[in-house]
């Protein structure tokens, strides 16, 4: 069980083989999901411009790149044009930093204020990303307790409960 | 932004837009959404890290979002609100800009 301490050190936090194995997948998982930065030859893109700034498509992109005006339109994909890029970096180094600190087992792995500040953006993307395909409401957790268990959604459940109070771990210890 | 001109130009390119000019005294909000993925606890950390809000207000802030549905959490310039909300999103918060009306 994944277990989070402050120590003099800096941030522990203790993890399992499995769940070393878990969370590894499921940052690699992110990282397709978020795709692979623009080569250097696109101009617009090297300024972090995008060219195509319309809504995605996939509601999972669509939550963890929101519109940022409800009732405007254009300056909701202006707004886009200019920070979605800057974003999905963010996104893909967070989730980046969380592959690096993994090794092969379960380990006590230690983290400075940045390094753990990135981790909970990283977990929290991955959250987003899993309750937005699970259409997660405020009483997920009765809901998941009733499920099948050769429920397909099952395992995505139990990933997105054990994401949950790894980053609730998390938070506590940096308050 | 300040455009300066050495150059004779035309007086009508010189004028400021009115309705700019005074839009641009009314300032703008940045507003956090509920969603039922965001904890509670992180939504509360990431007002205090992002705004420097002491914890009670960030608390307030991430209570009113989570009763009422949505809570102002800045304002400002709309450029001003935009940064923050672009931030808001690095954290996976559900924010927006809107004029304050």
């Amino acid at each position: 069980m994944s277990h989070v301490t402050k120590t003099r050190h800096g941030i522990k936090v203790r993890l399992e083989t499995e769940e070393v194995a878990l969370l590894r997948a499921l940052m690699e998982q992110m990282l397709a999901l978020i795709g692979e930065a623009p080569g250097a030859d696109d101009e617009l893109a090297s300024l972090g411009i995008a060219e195509n700034a319309t809504t995605p498509d996939d509601p999972v992109l669509a939550r963890l790149f929101p519109d940022a005006y409800r009732d405007d339109g254009e300056a909701a994909e202006e707004f886009r044009r200019y920070t979605e890029m800057g974003l999905r970096d963010g996104k893909r180094e967070a989730a980046a930093a969380v592959l690096g600190a993994l090794g092969d087992r379960g380990a006590d792995i230690v983290l400075d204020e940045k390094q753990a500040q990135a981790w909970l953006r990283a977990l929290n993307d991955v959250r987003l990303a899993l309750g937005t395909r699970l259409d997660i409401t405020e009483e997920w957790y009765e809901e998941a307790e009733t499920l099948d268990a050769g429920d397909p959604r099952a395992p995505m459940f139990a990933a997105y409960d054990w994401l949950t109070m790894l980053q609730e771990s998390l938070v506590r210890v940096l308050w | 932004m300040t455009a300066m001109s050495t150059a004779p130009a035309p007086v009508e390119l010189e004028r400021p837009d009115v309705d700019e000019d005074v839009s641009a005294d009314r300032p703008w909000l940045a507003i956090v959404w509920n969603d039922p993925i965001n904890l509670m606890s992180y939504v509360t950390y990431v007002f205090q890290a992002v705004f420097g809000y002491a914890k009670p207000k960030a608390e307030k802030l991430m209570l009113d979002v989570h009763h009422k549905g949505r809570a102002v959490v800045a304002n400002g310039t709309r450029e001003e609100m935009e940064r923050d909300v672009e931030i808001l999103h690095s954290y996976g918060l559900w924010a927006t800009v809107k004029r304050d009306d």
